[in-house]
């Protein structure tokens, strides 16, 4: 009996020892996640206190200038948004198109294979290369000059994979069951596609898109490379105009800037007061972010609601 | 008559007959020289322990292989009264798939309404004509004795059906384009006893209209359902005759192992 009590004696000191690096691993892990968050929310807390009093109604319409304060994001975040608007017209549909064609259409083989390596290696090129390639292409080749309609193309490229990927991976979630269920009623493949594969698969799609466009967005480096101005007081040509038809696409074709060059040419002025419009607009930046992945978090959730497998 | 030393002159008309059939998946061959006539209207049942092809053999019926490459056909699946050669490569298999209709061993309903579901199969064929549509798809819920519990929903989702009656879904949907034949793969094996004893008489019911040719895992439910019954074992038919003589008295060895449950 002696032995026995000195045998489970010995197991609850084992149990003990082992219990205490359960106890020591969470504590390294709460300490990791802290470090992360807390460094993150000053951040953002610091970026508030400097950039808050700036926010305001003359910030928005006010095109850069010598005096911090009079300067604004005008030509910033409305080159911004057209920019964006390029960025999406090119990489969404080029994008799905090319995730459908590799899930749905092409044979799996070497040549699949090797484009299938390509492309996850291509989310992880910096974007700086992009810049290069986009400078000879768009700005030399094509002659498209150092025009919102270049730095769109430019960014389209960027986010291009994620798009692909995104679309691949909400494509591949669809069971094979529900396909063969189609084709069993004597649907073609595009019919699979557009009715059942498509739908199916947008949440994923959508969620791809924006988190895509969020990184657009903030890039910098390829932007400049392909020659976007750093101080602009001007707005590009208005896409609606007054005569027939109505549209216009002159402004494909001006000079631009974008919020995150905007912010990069305040900060490295000497002048404090810059220095909190960079902060205020990278508070704008950071809000713009938020919002598009908050709208992807919620299309996610809407689409796969309706959908079980 | 004898072929492939199957006997296959059964006293009935016939609505299909394979001749020789032969199946490779790359280079392995899952079904050898399959002979076997469908009788018209009735229910055909395949059986065999698993892995024995009866799965392989009823997707050629509909051409689900082309949808994956490298496989390949060899042989006859002739349809009556047009005598189409179903697995020749030159039929083109879309065709074959709006004439014969397949019911999965999973209840495999799209992420749509109950109404969308069964509509489908006329939508892919190009029906524009609300009327006409509304009209086939409250007959195929009914023929799959589904319309009395789900009329007052048909715009629900269908993925808030039970198992069973997401099957008998699958069943309608198959029968609103009202197909030559109905194939089944092992369409129970996912429900519980009940949903499986409703969706037995419903195959027994449709043999009325329908020729019907069902995989099953089940023996009681081949014996209780089929008026033919084949046994498959390693891709080839060791016995066919009439499903009462299939369980009574088998005539090969083979067979009477498989059924009194000596392997399998």
């Amino acid at each position: 009996m002696i032995s026995e009590d000195q045998t489970i004696v010995q197991i609850r000191k084992k149990i003990a020892r082992n219990e205490l690096r359960d106890y020591l691993f969470s504590i390294i892990g709460l300490l990791a996640t802290l470090i992360g968050f807390v460094l993150l929310f000053t951040l953002i807390i610091d970026l508030l206190i400097d950039g808050f009093p700036r926010l305001g109604w003359q910030f928005f319409t006010s095109y850069p200038s010598r005096f911090p304060e009079k300067a604004g994001i005008l030509s910033a975040w409305v080159g911004t948004t057209l920019v964006m608007v390029v960025t999406a017209a090119t990489a969404v549909p080029l994008g799905i198109a090319t995730g459908i064609y590799l899930e749905e259409y092409a044979r799996k083989n070497w040549l699949t294979h090797l484009i299938e390596i390509n492309m996850n290696n291509l989310a992880g090129v910096p974007s700086i290369i992009y810049g290069l390639l986009a400078l000879g292409l768009f700005v030399y080749f094509f002659k498209f000059g150092e025009s919102i309609l270049t730095g769109g193309l430019t960014l389209g490229l960027l986010i291009l994979p994620m798009v692909v990927i995104a679309t691949r991976e909400s494509i591949r979630a669809i069971p094979n069951s529900i396909r063969e269920a189609s084709y069993a009623l004597g649907a073609t493949k595009w019919q699979t596609i557009k009715d059942h594969i498509l739908p199916y698969s947008f949440g994923g799609v959508l969620t791809g898109i924006i988190i895509g466009l969020s990184r657009a967005i903030g890039e910098t480096a390829p932007i400049i490379t392909v020659g976007a101005l750093t101080f602009i007081a001007f707005l590009p040509s208005s896409p609606v105009t007054a005569e027939f038809p109505f549209l216009s696409f002159k402004w494909l074709f001006d000079p631009f800037t974008v919020m995150p060059i905007q912010m990069f040419n305040w900060v490295s002025r000497p002048q404090k007061g810059f220095h909190l419009n960079a902060a205020a607009a990278g508070i704008i930046l950071l809000i713009m972010t938020l919002l598009m992945n908050g709208f992807a978090i919620y299309l996610r959730h809407r689409f796969r609601k309706r959908i079980k497998w | 008559m004898v072929r492939g030393g199957i006997e296959t002159m059964i006293p009935e008309q016939l609505k299909a007959e394979v001749k020789g059939l032969n199946f490779y998946y790359e280079s392995h061959q899952a079904l050898k020289n399959i002979c076997l006539p469908i009788a018209d209207r009735r229910i055909t049942a395949l059986i065999g322990p698993s892995g024995c092809g009866k799965t392989t053999y009823l997707r050629c019926f509909n051409r689900m292989h082309d949808l994956y490459p490298n496989n390949r056909y060899e042989g006859e699946i002739i349809l009556f009264p047009d005598g189409l050669n179903i697995v020749d490569p030159k039929v083109d298999p879309i065709e074959v798939r709006m004439r014969i209709s397949m019911v999965f061993q999973k209840p495999n309903p799209f992420p749509k309404t109950l109404f969308e579901n069964v509509a489908y199969g006329l939508r892919v064929r190009g029906e524009k004509k609300k009327s006409l549509i509304e009209e086939k798809v409250v007959r195929a819920l009914k023929q799959a004795a589904l319309w009395e519990e789900v009329k007052d929903r048909i715009h629900d989702l269908a993925f808030n059906l039970s198992g069973g009656q997401q099957q008998r879904l699958c069943i309608a949907r198959a029968l609103a384009t009202e197909p030559e034949i109905l194939l089944f793969d092992e369409p129970t094996s996912a429900l519980d006893p009940t949903a499986t004893s409703k969706i037995e008489e419903l195959i027994i019911q449709l043999k009325k209209e329908v020729t019907i040719i069902i995989v099953t895992h089940n023996m009681q439910q081949a014996a209780r359902v089929s008026d033919y019954t084949a046994f498959m074992y390693l891709g080839e038919i060791i016995e066919f005759d009439k499903t009462d003589k299939v369980f009574t008295n088998p005539s090969k060895k083979l067979t009477e192992d498989y059924i009194t449950g000596r392997f399998g």
